[in-house]
């Protein structure tokens, strides 16, 4: 079986965006970029579908600029066999993404879509959802269980309040919630293996899909800070403070 | 122009989340009428129905509804959207789950987890884990949008909306319901609650999470959450997550034992009127954000707070 599994290369999860001065967006330049975490457990649950057997091929697939030809290697050191960069220098939404994503998967047919349930920039919460809906299939988000057998796949689903399982029937879209695995680091010699595995780059204009964006970035400002507070001296002293200054006891 | 709200229920209760989401949807218009999608919608309709500016309630019956399908809920909206400028949906992870569906099938940008609406094509959302507010113009004939709940306040009751059946689709072929294991909590629930009590790494164990944590919520009559790395550790839940990509709160008193106070942390409770923090390090970044930090390790300091509080009578 043939797994695509999306990743995206966003800002490293420690590190705080910057507003620009000029209110047009968050400041990059400099900044340390790595493998969007929800994507890395993707990529892992992809691998480990393969160590049971399960998954044959690993198609890992970015959209972004040249440099994610960077997250494509992680992902390949992790375990996937080959990679696609679609290169796009302008950032796409949520649905265009999905759109370019359909278009490659018309191409590659893969039976399983696994992917990260949300990038840690734009925060969207989307493209898996959009790209089931597009493609008509079936999807199950934010999964803390796979498990694949005679043509379906039940997953575990992270809900408000507790867990769901659904069965669907492949091909569908599943994406990955935080506690699905914990990924593995890439070893030295996958690192250099990874080097030498398929990396093919496609420009965005060449799949002849509508990337024009329907939102327009007005502005992009700070939110408003919290007051400094102050340090208490006792468990009793907070008690105190709680009940008497903010009324919340 | 008229909005749809899908409702965030229970099934016996419309929630909380469903009235702030009017509220978001009474800023774009004053047409707004509520679906509620469910197995079984007499109770459910009846309590949507009295929410005020309410002008109607549209209701569909089926087991794939009450499931909570995307699938079903796609095949449901999508048709109900020829009479409709906007769908706003709770940013809950039902929300979550079923509003893109919804926007790619109707060609649309999904407008993710709105704080303000400026006007009805301005909005306002935060991204990187809340660190920045963008706001956005949409150029979309039908807007779709889920909305964060904690920032709008809940419309009221004294709405006397009339009440509409609408034929359910038939059940998705490749989606099967196997089952849902829901935690049973006396406490109240962790997106609504006035007060939470939140564990973090520094716990060392889903034991000490339990014993610590919870008897100090159940004090205060809170709600409990965690971290990530407390989740991730397996210290607590997954639903207890508060956060980015968790849940995210604004209790009148939230109350962070053990957190250092990461970014996707802070992203999660930031809008709570009063944070409290208690943490052995006094250069956690958690002390930035709280109104009132203890420096102590949390071993000695909470059942100092527990009793404390007992003699102010909690």
């Amino acid at each position: 079986m043939k797994v695509l599994v999306p990743v995206k290369r966003v800002i490293d999860y420690n590190v705080k965006a910057r507003v620009k001065a000029d209110q047009s967006g968050v400041d990059l330049a400099n900044v340390k970029m790595s493998m969007n975490p929800f994507c890395e457990i993707a990529v892992e649950e992809a691998v480990r579908l393969r160590e049971k057997g399960v998954v044959s091929e690993i198609v890992a697939i970015s959209i972004g600029p040249i440099q994610a030809q960077e997250t494509l290697r992680t992902a390949l050191a992790m375990g996937a066999d080959r990679a696609i960069l679609i290169q796009s220098d302008q950032d796409l939404e949520p649905l265009a993404v999905a759109k370019v994503l359909q278009a490659v998967i018309a191409e590659e047919k893969p039976e399983l879509v696994l992917m990260g349930k949300q990038a840690i920039d734009g925060d969207n919460n989307a493209v898996g959802q959009m790209l089931a809906a597009l493609l008509g299939w079936p999807q199950a988000t934010f999964a803390s269980a796979v498990e694949i057998a005679g043509g379906k796949a039940k997953v575990t689903r992270e809900v408000d309040g507790g867990l769901q399982t659904l069965e669907v029937t492949l091909p569908a879209v599943v994406t990955a919630d935080l506690r699905l695995n914990e990924p593995r680091y890439a070893s030295l010699p996958n690192i250099m293996k990874a080097k030498k595995k398929v990396l093919d780059v496609k420009d965005v204009a060449s799949l002849g899909v509508d990337t024009v964006p329907r939102l327009k970035v007005m502005k992009v400002t700070e939110p408003p800070k919290r007051a400094g507070g102050i340090k208490v001296e006792s468990a009793a002293d907070l008690v105190m403070k709680l009940k008497n200054e903010a009324g919340v006891l | 122009m008229a909005v749809l709200v899908i409702a965030d229920h229970d099934d016996t209760t419309v929630r909380d989340s469903t009235h702030k989401t009017v509220t978001a949807a009474l800023a774009l218009s004053s047409d707004v009428d509520i679906l509620v999608a469910a197995a079984k919608t007499g109770a459910l309709a009846a309590q949507a129905a009295k929410i005020a500016g309410v002008r109607k309630v549209l209701t569909a019956e089926s087991a794939a509804l009450g499931q909570g399908l995307a699938e079903a809920f796609e095949a449901l909206v999508v048709p109900l959207m020829a009479g409709y400028d906007a769908v706003l949906t709770p940013a809950t992870s039902q929300g979550k789950n079923v509003s893109p569906r919804i926007a790619a099938k109707l060609d649309v940008a999904q407008i993710s987890d709105v704080i303000q609406v400026v006007d009805a094509n301005t909005f306002v959302r935060p991204i990187y884990a809340g660190n920045a507010l963008e706001t956005v113009q949409s150029s979309d004939a039908k807007k779709v949008i889920t909305v964060r709940p904690t920032v709008f306040k809940p419309a009221g009751d004294g709405g006397s909306a009339k009440i509409e059946a609408v034929s359910a689709p038939g059940a998705p072929a490749g989606t099967k319901f196997v089952g849902q294991e829901l935690v049973k909590s006396a406490r109240p629930d962790l997106g609504g609650a006035k007060i939470v009590v939140s564990g973090g790494r520094a716990m060392g164990s889903a034991e000490e999470f339990h014993k610590v944590i919870e008897p100090l919520a159940d004090k205060l009559g809170g709600a409990v959450g965690a971290s990530r790395a407390a989740v991730d550790a397996g210290y607590a839940p997954n639903d207890y997550q508060v956060g980015q990509t968790g849940k995210v709160v604004a209790p009148d008193l939230y109350v962070a034992i053990g957190i250092s106070g990461a970014i996707q942390h802070l992203a999660g409770m930031k809008d709570s009127k009063v944070i409290v923090a208690i943490n052995k390090d006094p250069d956690a970044p958690i002390f930035q954000v709280a109104d009132y930090g203890l420096v102590a390790d949390y071993k000695v300091a909470v059942p100092e707070l527990m009793e404390e509080l007992t003699k102010i009578g909690k």
